[in-house]
């Protein structure tokens, strides 16, 4: 039988994403185990990230000094802007260190049903940052969702106006992916983006 | 509703948990429908469950008020139709409208009809000018099914059933060209092709969904807390800047 506060901190485990009770307690017991191995630097590391968590005014990352660590990095190109739903989405995208350029994060996708509207969105800031000029690309990397596809739709509407490039990732066959197991939306949308090969 | 298979068009999906989803879907059967599925977020599932989709679903409940356990399997997809602008705000709107405007649970077999006729429009015909009327068809269908039907058989000032021109903004009845007299400024503009049927042209189209725009607002639907209205402001909007581009 585990102590109140032992308890308090297995359900606080249990509530992170991939977790749940079964899981949170083998956590809880391997942080007891290795106390100073592991139980000591966790809360190190939680309390550091828990005193300096910022989000960056400029892109909407999450980091811990404003501007973002993308942001203040001066060898990333100013003139193409990445504009994605959500902070896991810039990570995902950063972490395979092809885009070079910046972004900027919307905080989500419209949804008529979920009542998330233009204002609730980072959409103003991202015009205006345009509008700041210097940028000759914006890359609409939403997710291929039919809120993802509306908010792409309405960003590019909104930036008609800026004499930009408005581009957005291509759409369809996945790397590994085979034809037998694909959809038939993901298929049509592959035979829509063929290249010839060279 | 112990368990139902039938066809269904995806209407919305809203994430629950860390893998499933709760999906509503239009059947011909039994109207709207709610259905949990498991790992409803899933590579294999995602693409499957996208708005305006068309899907054979099961739903297993033990109980009518039980939400139901929901699989399916893909029979049709409109996923390519989500990179075109005017394409995908109509699926937005129209199954944001169903799934906002219905009751669950209550059959619907014409809206089902509709609805997969104006979906069938719009794929055939990206271009807008094949489907918009189609649309505003289907919003008045939408309109008379949850109680909030215009009465456009007759005049409500002369009682004649010919040369319908408007429409009352306050009672929905259609008011003759003759009974407007004096009034015209303060009725709606009742487009032909609802009363006669026929091809509109882009001006009876606009009029048209201004008529049931104005009916939309005034309807339970602008009155939720989630304001699907905004989704319809964005496809006419953009329905409009097309037209006015085309016509330069």
């Amino acid at each position: 039988m585990a102590s109140k506060e032992i308890e308090t901190l297995t359900q606080a485990l249990a509530r992170l994403p991939g977790l749940g009770p079964r899981s949170a307690r083998r956590a809880v017991l391997h942080l007891v185990k290795k106390r100073e191995t592991v139980l000591v630097p966790l809360l190190a590391a939680l309390e550091s990230v828990s005193d300096s968590l910022v989000t960056c005014t400029n892109c909407g990352n999450v980091d811990t000094v404003n501007p973002c660590g993308i942001c203040a990095d001066p060898r990333r190109d100013d003139r193409a802007l990445c504009v994605v739903e959500d902070v896991a989405d810039l990570w995902a995208l950063d972490r395979s260190r092809l885009f070079p350029g910046r972004y900027h994060v919307l905080g989500g996708r419209l949804s008529a049903l979920e009542g998330v509207r233009p204002e609730d969105l980072t959409i103003d800031s991202l015009v205006a940052r345009v509008a700041g000029g210097g940028v000759d690309e914006v890359v609409l990397a939403m997710n291929a969702t039919l809120e993802g596809q509306t908010t792409a739709h309405f960003i590019a509407e909104r930036l008609e106006e800026h004499p930009v490039r408005v581009t957005r990732l291509a759409h369809g066959l996945p790397v590994g992916g085979e034809l037998d197991y694909l959809d038939e939306g993901t298929l049509a949308q592959a035979l829509r983006a063929r290249r010839p090969v060279s | 509703m112990p368990r139902l298979i039938a066809p269904a068009i995806v209407c919305s999906v809203l994430a629950n948990g860390e893998h499933g989803a709760v999906a509503r879907l239009l059947t011909r059967e039994a109207g709207l429908l709610a259905g949990y599925v498991r790992g409803g977020r899933s590579r294999r599932l995602k693409p499957v469950l996208i708005p305006g989709n068309l899907v054979q679903a099961e739903f297993r409940a033990r109980t009518e008020e039980q939400l139901a356990q929901l699989t399916v399997e893909l029979e049709h997809s409109r996923a390519p139709l989500l990179a075109e602008p005017l394409a995908s705000a109509a699926i937005d709107w129209t199954t944001s409208l169903v799934a906002a405007a219905l009751p669950e649970g209550q059959r619907y077999p014409e809206l089902y009809d509709a609805l997969g006729g104006v979906l069938d429009a719009v794929e055939a015909a990206p271009a807008a000018r094949g489907w918009a009327q189609a649309l505003v068809s289907f919003e008045l269908l939408l309109l008379e099914r949850i109680g909030f039907g215009l009465d456009l058989s007759r005049c409500a000032a002369t009682d004649a059933s010919g040369d319908l021109a408007y429409v009352s903004p306050n009672s929905g009845a259609a008011v003759s060209r003759a009974g407007a007299v004096g009034y015209e400024a303060r009725l709606l503009a009742l487009p032909a092709f609802l009363t006669e049927g026929g091809t509109g042209d882009w001006e009876a189209i606009f009029a048209g969904l201004a008529l049931t725009g104005h009916f939309l607002a005034r309807s339970p639907v602008a009155e939720r807390r989630v304001d699907v209205m905004e989704t319809r402001r964005r496809l006419v909007d953009r329905l409009k800047r097309v037209h006015a581009t085309a016509s330069l």
